[in-house]
């Protein structure tokens, strides 16, 4: 028998809570979509005050879960208990006042809103006449930031905020439901190592107050670092959860794929050729500021450095996205224009971007439209008409190249998970047969299986003598990947360093010089 | 390097494999239409006391009717696939017939435009009328490509200058006696198979060859498409052209068919071109639609006025009932994108 959310609501209101051994669990839980099992008879347990990490490859079922948790989704079998009382939400504002929050992916604030319009909407202070009272909201803010250690000004558009600030905002507006559990995908993406850390501390802080964290990461590290418990989940099951002081990466890894990655960075040693691309003094005005480096065929350049160090406009910038306002780029000794994507194609270069959403995938395109963008620029056309049979069987090839995992070419890329997208998009490129090849971020959000998959990819490439630049924010895939590697910081190359001298110290030391 | 294989363990699959004999999406409005003209055929037994399909004349008049709009919504739908719009394709028909007429006049004709310039041969102001709306077009994409301005109003301010340019070029008056030789492409059913025609040549051009492939990419994600390599800006160019180019073929169709051409021609036909698009399954969001749903839409269009006529429902209520139509489309396809998501 399950309560229903008003009910519940009321019940928590009274404040006659039961005290339960979980703040929240769920059961036998079963969810299916048209084709996919993506849930099957699984169990999830949170205990007050602790942060419990959710881990396992994409298409695991980690996101199905926690959107079930967070009303998104309903089950199609199994309970939902909150401290101990079956619940049935039928929407995320059902979870919300349920004390529920979840901090999605991709942030849902309103640009054009201030920070503290954001934070209470719907619940807005009133003043006698039933209009805003914003002095009232102001201060409430204030003292919600302050709780919090956020400094930041309520007044503010969030859209002047930094990702990270506007995640703190996030976090802040949960907070102020007094949420018990708070649901976090994938927080760090986009932070800096200090950001990370202050949201860290924000965590452990909330933790010592009782509130329960599903914490979803990809990032090992961050597992030892903050959470309690894990839970591991492979292809829709539930495979187990331990305490994160028990055990160790390795563990981990071989809970998440079912079997041992031996090797997570293969880098084989390759003949280093000659330089292939060749840049000067490159600039863009106000962004980054001259910029030299050469690529050599066979070898990998990892450019590493913060988020906003200018690493992805420099990427741009070669392959003619934004093109620069001084220097030069020479490819096999030539000086080059670099003005349009066309160009650098037509010079042999691919670009793998940092954002496959917004700049990579024809998402509500299939499969095959997305592999076969790139080349049809100056292959497989014939008067103008696309050579259909040949194509098709060209990224085909590819497809099963990559082990993309679809059910057929026809399926929406929007429809396969994020390591799968990105094999498309890298099968877009290779069908181009570039001569160098530009990686920005290429395992972000992906993941372990399909990430070693790639890292051997790209270092075959390099084998048969493709220049490669990697733009990483991982250190152990920047470290373990490269050749060499190009630090930057602040629009400015602060250094380079051998495959043999580099270390994350080393590193991080260049990159915020 | 695709010769050798990569050596990394996949996991596998466990998706249960999807049985996905997808259905051409044209085949639901396909549906649609024959429902429509059902109903007409039973209501026409129940209040009429005769048949609505069974009626040659009629069936002739509908698709006559429909081959004008059908023209227009054949650039339409490739403008609305890049994610644009084209709103000025109905005063662009208007501009395209009165230039066009002036150079088609008899010199039987008491009043030419043109006295020198009469009985001229049918190429002539043919190739002028295709001339003027390519020209529209190319303005219309050029001021979406490099101002960046939205199509919303590029369009917009095409659609209130050619209309101007229609209503200026005579001082308001009608250009009449067209020689026979240029009304002969709106005689008989010479239009249909210009709407045809058309139809054909860009179905093709959209399914089979990369101007069509690079037109749905920019319109499922132009910054993709632009990393990609497509030139983003040339490519939504000669889009609008063709937009423009079909547009003044359908004003010279038009003035063709009424003998006369009139600065009023082709009023609300832009938005007539819209909801064909639309109803054929066309998005507004970019990336999504065909050329044979577009003209399943017209044809449902032209059922529709037709049956209505037919049934004898006043003319106001046929244009609220067509707004509804196309407010009902847009949801369903609002519907369908949803329920494509997994």
């Amino acid at each position: 028998m399950s309560v229903s959310p008003s009910t519940m609501a009321a019940v928590r209101a009274s404040g006659a809570v039961p005290q339960a051994e979980y703040l929240l669990n769920a059961e036998n839980v079963r969810k299916e979509f048209p084709g996919v099992l993506a849930l099957d008879d699984v169990q999830f347990r949170l205990k007050r005050g602790t942060v419990h990490a959710l881990m396992g490859e994409n298409g695991a079922g980690k996101s199905t879960l926690m959107k079930i948790l967070a009303g998104i989704y309903i089950p199609d079998q199994g309970e939902v208990y909150l401290k101990g009382l079956p619940i049935r939400l039928k929407s995320p504002l059902d979870a919300l006042e349920n004390g529920i929050a979840m901090i999605h992916q991709e942030l849902n604030l309103m640009p054009f809103m201030t920070v503290a319009e954001n934070i209470w909407i719907r619940r807005e202070p009133k003043n006698g006449f039933g209009f805003v009272d914003h002095g009232k909201m102001y201060d409430m803010t204030a003292e919600l930031f302050k709780r919090l250690n956020i400094t930041l000004d309520p007044e503010s558009q969030v859209r002047d905020l930094s990702v990270a600030n506007r995640q703190m905002v996030e976090i802040a507006k949960a907070v102020s439901y007094e949420s018990d559990v708070l649901i976090m995908d994938e927080p760090t993406s986009a932070l800096t190592e200090r950001e990370v850390e202050h949201l860290f501390a924000i965590i452990r802080d909330l933790r010592a107050q009782g509130i329960g964290i599903v914490y979803i990461t990809h990032k090992m590290n961050e597992l030892f670092e903050i959470a309690d418990e894990f839970s591991v989940f492979r292809d829709g099951r539930y495979i187990g959860t331990h305490a994160s002081t028990d055990v160790t990466r390795d563990d981990i890894i071989k809970m998440m794929v079912g079997r041992e990655i031996t090797q997570m960075f293969p880098k084989e040693t390759v003949p280093i050729g000659d330089v292939v691309l060749s840049v000067k003094d490159l600039s863009l005005k106000n962004v980054f500021h001259d910029v030299s480096f050469d690529v050599r065929a066979g070898e990998i350049l990892g450019v590493a450095g913060l988020v906003g160090s200018g690493r992805s406009n420099v990427a741009e910038t070669i392959f003619g996205v934004t093109p620069a306002t001084a220097g030069t780029i020479s490819i096999n000794g030539q000086p080059v224009k670099m003005n349009s994507p066309n160009q650098a194609i037509s010079h042999g270069m691919a670009f793998i971007t940092e954002d496959r959403k917004e700049t990579g995938c024809l998402l509500i395109l299939d499969v095959l439209e997305n592999m076969q963008i790139a080349v049809l620029q100056d292959r497989f056309v014939k008067y103008g008409f696309v050579t259909e049979k040949e194509i098709t069987k060209a990224c085909k090839t590819m497809s099963d190249t990559l082990r993309v995992k679809t059910p057929n070419m026809e399926e929406r890329v929007e429809n396969l998970s994020g390591g799968n997208q990105q094999k498309v998009l890298i099968g877009r490129w290779l069908l181009t047969k570039p001569k160098i090849l530009i990686l920005d971020e290429p395992t972000r959000g992906i993941d372990v299986g399909a990430k070693a998959e790639i890292h051997r990819l790209v270092s075959q490439l390099a084998k048969t003598g493709v220049a490669v630049i990697m733009i990483s924010s991982e250190m152990p895939e920047v470290l373990g990947m490269s050749d060499r590697i190009m630090v930057m910081h602040e629009g400015r190359v602060t250094g380079f360093l051998d495959r043999e001298e580099a270390t994350q110290v080393k590193v991080m030391e260049l990159a915020s010089k | 390097m695709t010769s050798e294989p990569v050596t990394a363990k996949a996991t596998t699959p466990t998706l249960t494999p999807r049985s996905r004999r997808r259905l051409p999406p044209e085949v639901n409005i396909l549906l649609v239409l024959v429902g429509i003209a059902l109903i007409f055929e039973i209501l026409g037994w129940i209040f009429a006391g005769q048949s609505f399909l069974m009626n040659v004349q009629r069936l002739r008049i509908i698709i006559l009717q429909v081959s004008v709009i059908g023209i227009i919504a054949v650039g339409v739908t490739q403008v609305i696939i890049t994610g644009g719009i084209d709103l000025s394709s109905g005063s662009v028909v208007g501009m395209t017939a009165m230039i066009a007429a002036s150079f088609a006049q008899s010199s039987t004709w008491a009043r030419p435009v043109y006295p020198a310039l009469t009985d001229l041969p049918f190429f002539i102001p043919i190739g002028i009328g295709l001339g003027i709306g390519l020209l529209a077009g190319i303005v219309n994409g050029w001021l979406i490509a490099y101002t960046k301005i939205p199509p919303f109003i590029a369009t917009l301010g095409m659609m209130v200058s050619a209309r101007g340019v229609a209503k200026w070029y005579t001082k308001g008056s009608p250009v009449s006696g067209l020689t026979d030789q240029f009304n002969f492409i709106g005689t008989s059913i010479w239009p249909v198979v210009v709407f045809l025609v058309v139809a054909l040549i860009f179905h093709v051009a959209l399914r089979y060859t990369r101007y069509g492939k690079f037109t749905y990419a920019i319109g499922a994600n132009a910054q993709a498409a632009r990393v990609s390599g497509i030139d983003i800006e040339r490519h939504l160019i000669k889009v609008y052209a063709i937009a423009g180019l079909l547009a003044g073929l359908a004003g010279i169709v038009s003035a063709a068919r009424a003998q006369t051409a009139q600065a009023g021609m082709g009023v609300t036909y832009e938005l007539d071109a819209i909801a064909a698009a639309v109803i054929g399954g066309t998005s507004l969001t970019g990336g999504i639609g065909r050329i044979t749903g577009t003209v399943i839409g017209a044809i449902i269009l032209g059922v529709m006025i037709s049956g209505f006529t037919f049934l004898r429902v006043d003319a106001y209520y046929q244009e609220i009932i067509k707004g509804v139509i196309i407010v009902a489309a847009v949801i369903v396809d609002v519907y369908r994108q949803k329920k494509r998501k997994v």
